[in-house]
């Protein structure tokens, strides 16, 4: 063993047990801001009447766009049978899950009445968007649960011929749960900064930007710690898809700014008055405006140019500054500027408390810590099928049509 | 909790008590029966601007549903509970401003509440069933059913739904009405509990013991109620008409 190698692995030995006791904590501190939540009411968080809806709400929109993106590995792989993503499948589902079950959390600790969650299944409301949110979101949770275990406990490393047909099923859903999630927004006639057609495609946009975006960054540190690899082409044609979809993100919220301002209407107006300049002296989101839209420029700049993005740091950093743009974007500026000005016209900034930062920040906590189990038990589990038998790749029956992978 | 409707109950309670003012006639029964017309009413209510604004401060109407409905006066003005208060003019008719006019309008105070719409986009995006719509017309809620995920609030395209952020401490003494909790939305109810007994809802009787009758209650499907005769002879606006949610509280110019 060379030196340096063997002062990372003591780097790793250090570090691991550091981050994961952090994560631990932050969990706790999420814990205790929600009974503290629970007991006052959700009067401890920065929501009122005029915004009722904030950080939770928005987090929600955002996993759920995280969810959905596990279609960029799923449709290259089982549509168009690109072998390179086999085991980047893998991840893509784990990512997808733990998201959704962030995206569920972060509902659940919005309802002013948790204990009644379930009486949007006893007492079902079909003209409720949100009724349909929530079939949806658990109909693919179930789904990707189904297509995981089945992929990781197959016989032999070889999946059943009903695995494909499974994925196959989920990718309509998952494309849906986004869908359904803008249309949860995009049909109130109250709210016009929501209510434009081009909501639910610039939905998927950014989710099939920032999904792919954590699924590099999460493949390059799994990949550095030496747990899992999968592969260099795989995480360059995720860099394609991420690309574009970033891109396609680009050309609609401009084509959307455009008909709000051409148009002139003040309605369609205002709120983009409020997130790039300030309504009647309201600045809250304006710098979160502005980063978003900074790092998402300079990401694409750097993404597009092939002598930037063929440089691992630059690309890696244009790839964070992609994921966070749209963490800010959706996570933050869309849904809140949504009620800015109030339907009675009133312009207040919201301005999330330390319990509701805290309760997310949990929210995230968890599911890395879960991300982290999953990491020690299910992909070494992958990595033993491949030890034992080659990789799936060429594993698939022969009769299945072969498409040559696209050349970078 | 001292009593808890169901949506049945509730919907036969209508049904009972117009039989009921349908058979004994305007005069044996309370107030209702005079307005009430035959067959299922849509109960309307019209606002006389002048007159309301002629009794510059008073807030019978506001005080009496208030402590009746046991609607806390909370201590932060974001978590403020509302069912009928007063707005600026141009808060509630934004489309109605020009600019040009005299100062006094643009600040005269008009009174707002749920406007129990017919195409009501709150019940429609209810995930529950928590608020619905009567048959009678009146957008209903159902506090013991909410489970407080505020998309009404997002869909009310008038601001007239509350979310009671903190315990609703305090709320006004009232054995007869009971109080809500944390985590629940609430809102004009247009006195349900009274329309089932066959009253007219407080505000209006209110509003006539003020001496200001700047508020008129009725059925809008009987051609003979006074309610009618003031639409169909005098100048309305309904609040944000474009949206198609079709109020039914109309303002008399």
């Amino acid at each position: 063993m060379d030196m340096p190698a063997a002062r990372q692995r003591f780097h790793l030995a250090l570090l691991a047990p550091l981050v994961l006791v952090l994560l631990g904590a932050l969990a706790v501190v999420g814990v205790v801001a929600y009974a503290l939540q629970s007991s006052r009411g959700l009067g401890v968080t920065g929501l009122s009447r005029d915004i009722p809806w904030g950080l939770y709400i928005s987090q929600f929109t955002f996993l759920v766009g995280i969810g959905a993106s596990a279609v960029t590995v799923l449709l290259p792989y089982y549509v168009h049978q690109q072998k390179v993503f086999a085991r980047a499948l893998i991840l893509g589902e784990i990512v997808a899950i733990i998201a959704l079950g962030q995206a569920l959390a972060c509902i659940t600790v919005d309802l002013g009445k948790p204990s009644r969650l379930l009486n949007i299944l006893l007492y079902p409301a079909p003209t409720s968007l949100m009724f349909w949110d929530c079939l949806i979101l658990g109909g693919y949770l179930l789904l990707s649960i189904m297509g995981l275990a089945a992929t990781l406990f197959a016989r032999g490393g070889q999946p059943a011929a009903w695995v494909r047909w499974l994925a196959l099923a989920t990718i309509p859903w998952a494309i849906g749960i986004h869908v359904v999630t803008a249309l949860l927004y995009a049909g109130l006639s109250a709210r016009p900064a929501w209510m434009t057609a081009v909501l639910a495609p610039r939905f998927l946009a950014t989710a099939f930007a920032s999904g792919p975006a954590l699924l590099i960054l999460l493949a390059g540190a799994l990949a550095r710690a030496k747990v899992f690899d999968i592969g260099r082409e795989a995480v360059a044609k995720l860099s394609i898809i991420m690309t574009y979809a970033a891109a396609a993100s680009v050309v609609l919220a401009l084509v959307e700014s455009f008909t709000a301002l051409y148009s002139g209407i003040p309605a369609a107006r205002e709120h983009l008055e409020y997130l790039f300049l300030g309504l009647d002296g309201h600045t809250g989101l304006v710098t979160w405006t502005y980063a978003s839209w900074l790092l998402l420029l300079a990401a694409l700049t750097v993404l597009l140019v092939p002598r930037w993005r063929h440089r691992q740091g630059l690309a890696h950093a244009a790839t964070l500054a992609v994921l966070l743009s749209v963490l800010i974007d959706k996570g933050l500026c869309l849904v809140t500027s949504g009620f800015v000005p109030s339907t009675l016209g009133y312009v207040h900034d919201y301005r999330p408390t330390w319990i509701e930062v805290a309760i997310v920040l949990g929210i995230y906590s968890g599911g890395a810590l879960v991300f982290a189990a999953a990491c020690r038990t299910l992909l070494p589990f992958e990595s033993t099928i491949h030890a034992v038998n080659p990789p799936p790749s060429t594993l698939r029956e022969p009769s299945m049509v072969q498409v040559a992978p696209m050349e970078n | 909790m001292n009593r808890r409707l169901t949506r049945r109950e509730l919907l036969a309670g209508t049904g009972a008590a117009l039989g009921a003012a349908a058979l004994n006639g305007p005069a044996a029964r309370s107030a209702l029966g005079a307005v009430a017309g035959s067959g299922i009413p849509q109960w309307g209510i019209a606002v006389d601007l002048a007159r309301c604004e002629n009794k510059a401060g008073c807030r019978a109407c506001i005080d009496t549903c208030h402590a009746t409905h046991r609607v806390p006066a909370m201590a932060d003005p974001h978590h403020a509970i509302k069912w009928l208060w007063k707005e600026p003019f141009p808060r509630v008719f934004p489309e109605q401003v020009h600019g040009w006019e005299d100062k006094s309008r643009l600040q005269a105070p008009v009174l707002v509440l749920c406007n129990h719409c017919r195409q009501s986009p709150c019940t429609r995006v209810c995930p529950t069933g928590a608020t619905w719509r009567r048959r009678d017309g009146v957008v209903a809620m159902d506090e013991h059913r909410c489970i407080g995920c505020r998309y009404c609030m997002a869909a009310c395209p008038y601001g007239s739904r509350s979310f009671n952020w903190e315990e609703p401490h305090p709320s006004p003494h009232n054995g007869n009405y009971p109080k809500r909790t944390a985590g629940v939305v609430e809102k004009c109810t247009l006195c349900v509990e009274r329309l089932d007994g066959g009253q007219i809802p407080l505000c209006v009787e209110a509003c006539q013991a003020a001496g200001a009758s700047a508020l008129t209650f009725g059925n809008l499907e009987d051609s003979s109620s006074p309610l009618r005769a003031l639409l169909s002879t005098r100048q309305v606006l309904r609040r944000r008409p474009a949206l198609g949610t079709e109020p039914s509280v109309f303002y008399l110019l």
